[in-house]
């Protein structure tokens, strides 16, 4: 896992001292290591998320949007959108769970559809819209920072225990409403079925979605 | 994941070109990525196709339905003439993968998914499909998952699409274009059984592209339906799996076509309970008996003996789901 997270690219907003960054320079310097939830550990970054970028036409410039704010980096063409948002825009409530399209940690939006970020390519986000965990609350006006209603509802009906999986189940879930399949549990299980959680709380994030979904509001 | 450079054209052309240089094409990146982050795939080169105008469904003078080779499985899947005419497709891609994963992929990196087999995707292991002559570690390893048809001394591995056992069912036709120019085979001239080179899968020249998968009309009225069986309900391969699409007029089979998935390395057209059924009247007798043919030529191995019998009651039922009993 990359300790670094302070930003000395330019091109690349700096964002503040996180939870986050606090760990990974606990870890780094060995004393947490021991403590860290396995989950994390296994959420190791390809080597190449790392900054510096191979020569010889193996990076490329690109402009993704994110949350609504435009970033220009540079990226080993390796790097998963998921590293991207992760490691270089620390944007960490997107989950690294199998790194494999097969778990849904790692599901976020782009250009509104809900997709694994573990399996696309960064480069290959060139002039997309990434909505994250981070960007679903209100952002502006009388009402920002209020909670999207599928994050009220996760919270309402206690759809999550160690919660690694939550982010993803949210961004899917509110997909899932959007494209309307919600019409009765069963459907809302088959199509929430790219979300695996760990800790077995399908039952209650059934109730989370359905409740959103009668709401009428995303 | 070794480097590699990467490439977008913008026209057909260039793409052709690229890929004419070496370069890989690259459609939704699910298979792809995967197997390069496991270092099974190591392209110098990606052609990111995804701007190429190949994306659209549309039916044609005879009838027939034209995919592009670039439309993504969920909108194939939620298409309507696709829904209406072969609802065999739409179950087939709606149980395939997950929501997320559909968003992604597309019709013809579906086809040319690679095999889920273990041991194809670590590179400790022998594999002939990954390096030939290396051997094969399923064969005497844990193959549980693996293929009972089709199989040879070198290679045991499923063809994991289940698109692909809709489409073979459909007689469908794979549209190429290449530096030479364009051709047409069927799927199941596209997909190769394994025999003594594995690691040849398909009948893709280098640098030639998928431009569109084309189901060709068949009689009406047509009725037909996927049925899966796996570990877990949803988001996972098949064990076993059968479709089934059927002509029936005048409480008579005309017209018969039935594929297994799970079972083969390659979809597998079942010929024997297809002959079964032409002619004859439904009922639940007919279904048992044409069934009874679906494993006939079967190999199993040490794990996978239950698919036999597996594969003999899925046919069977998904005959009397679409078929029904008078
Ligand atoms: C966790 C998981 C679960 C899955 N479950 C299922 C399942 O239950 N059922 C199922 O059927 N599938 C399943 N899949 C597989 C998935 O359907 C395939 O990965 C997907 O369809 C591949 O399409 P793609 O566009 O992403 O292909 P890519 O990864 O982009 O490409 C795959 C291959 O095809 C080549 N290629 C792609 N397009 C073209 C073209 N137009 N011309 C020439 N070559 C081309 C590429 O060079 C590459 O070799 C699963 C995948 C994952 C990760
Ligand atoms: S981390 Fe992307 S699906 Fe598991
Ligand atoms: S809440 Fe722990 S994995 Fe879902």
């Amino acid at each position: 896992m990359s300790a670094e997270i302070s930003n000395d690219d330019p091109d690349v907003e700096v964002p503040e001292v996180s939870r986050r960054g606090f760990l990974s320079t606990t870890a780094a310097g060995g004393v947490a290591a021991g403590v860290l939830p396995s989950s994390l550990a296994a959420g190791r970054a390809d080597a190449s998320a790392g900054r510096a970028a191979p020569s010889g036409g193996q990076s490329s410039a690109l402009s993704v949007t994110v949350n609504g704010r435009r970033h220009q980096v540079t990226v080993d063409n390796r790097t998963s959108l998921l590293d991207l948002l992760r490691e270089r825009l620390a944007l960490t409530g997107t989950k690294k769970g199998c790194d494999q399209g097969a778990c849904g940690a790692c599901t976020v939006l782009v250009d509104d559809r809900r997709v694994n970020a573990c399996l696309t390519l960064a480069v290959r986000c060139e002039g997309a819209e990434v909505t994250t965990i981070e960007g679903l609350a209100a952002q502006d006006g009388e009402r920002d920072g209020e909670l999207h209603a599928l994050q009220r509802a996760f919270i309402e009906q206690d759809a999550f225990q160690c919660g690694y999986c939550t982010p993803g189940q949210i961004m899917s879930g509110v997909a899932c409403i959007r494209e309307g399949h919600t019409g009765s549990r069963e459907e809302i299980r088959e199509w929430m079925s790219g979300n695996i959680c760990r800790c077995g709380c399908y039952v209650k994030i059934v109730n989370a979605v359905e409740q959103a979904a009668r709401g009428g509001r995303d | 994941m070794h480097p590699f450079a990467y490439t977008k054209p913008a026209d057909t052309r260039s793409a052709l070109v690229a890929g004419a240089r070496g370069g890989r094409y690259i459609a939704g990146g699910t298979t792809l990525v995967d197997l390069m982050r496991e270092t099974v795939e190591r392209p110098g080169t990606l052609v990111d196709i995804s701007g190429l105008p190949l994306r659209d469904v549309r039916t044609g003078e005879r009838r027939e339905l034209r995919i592009g080779a670039l439309a993504r499985m969920s909108d194939v899947a939620a298409h309507p003439r696709v829904r209406s005419a072969y609802p065999v497709v739409s179950q087939a891609l709606e149980l395939s993968a997950s929501a997320q994963l559909r968003n992604m992929a597309t019709i013809g990196g579906n086809i040319m998914q690679r095999t889920r087999c273990t041991y194809f995707r670590d590179v400790s292991a022998a594999c002939n499909k990954r390096q030939r002559g290396s051997g094969c570690a399923a064969l005497e390893g844990y193959n549980r998952s693996h293929a009972i048809l089709g199989t040879s001394d070198a290679c045991v591995a499923t063809h994991p699409s289940d698109l692909a056992v809709a489409l073979a069912a459909l007689d469908t036709v794979v549209h190429l274009l290449g530096p030479d120019g364009e051709r047409s085979l069927t799927l199941t001239e596209f997909l190769l059984r394994p025999g003594s080179t594995p690691d040849r899968e398909h009948d893709l020249r280098p640098g030639e592209l998928i431009t569109a998968l084309e189901i060709p009309p068949h009689p009406q009225p047509l009725r037909s339906g996927y049925l899966k069986v796996r570990d877990r309900q949803s988001y996972e391969f098949a064990l076993t799996s059968a479709a089934v699409v059927l002509h029936i007029t005048g409480g008579v089979i005309r017209d018969a076509r039935v594929a297994a998935g799970g079972v083969g390395t390659v979809p597998w057209r079942l010929t024997a309970v297809e002959r079964r059924l032409v002619g004859a009247r439904p009922s639940d007798r007919l279904w048992a008996q044409a069934a009874a043919e679906a494993s006939h030529g079967a190999r199993p191995l040490r794990h996978n003996g239950f698919k036999t019998e597996l594969l003999e009651r899925t046919v069977e039922r998904q005959l009397r789901t679409v078929g029904g009993t008078p």
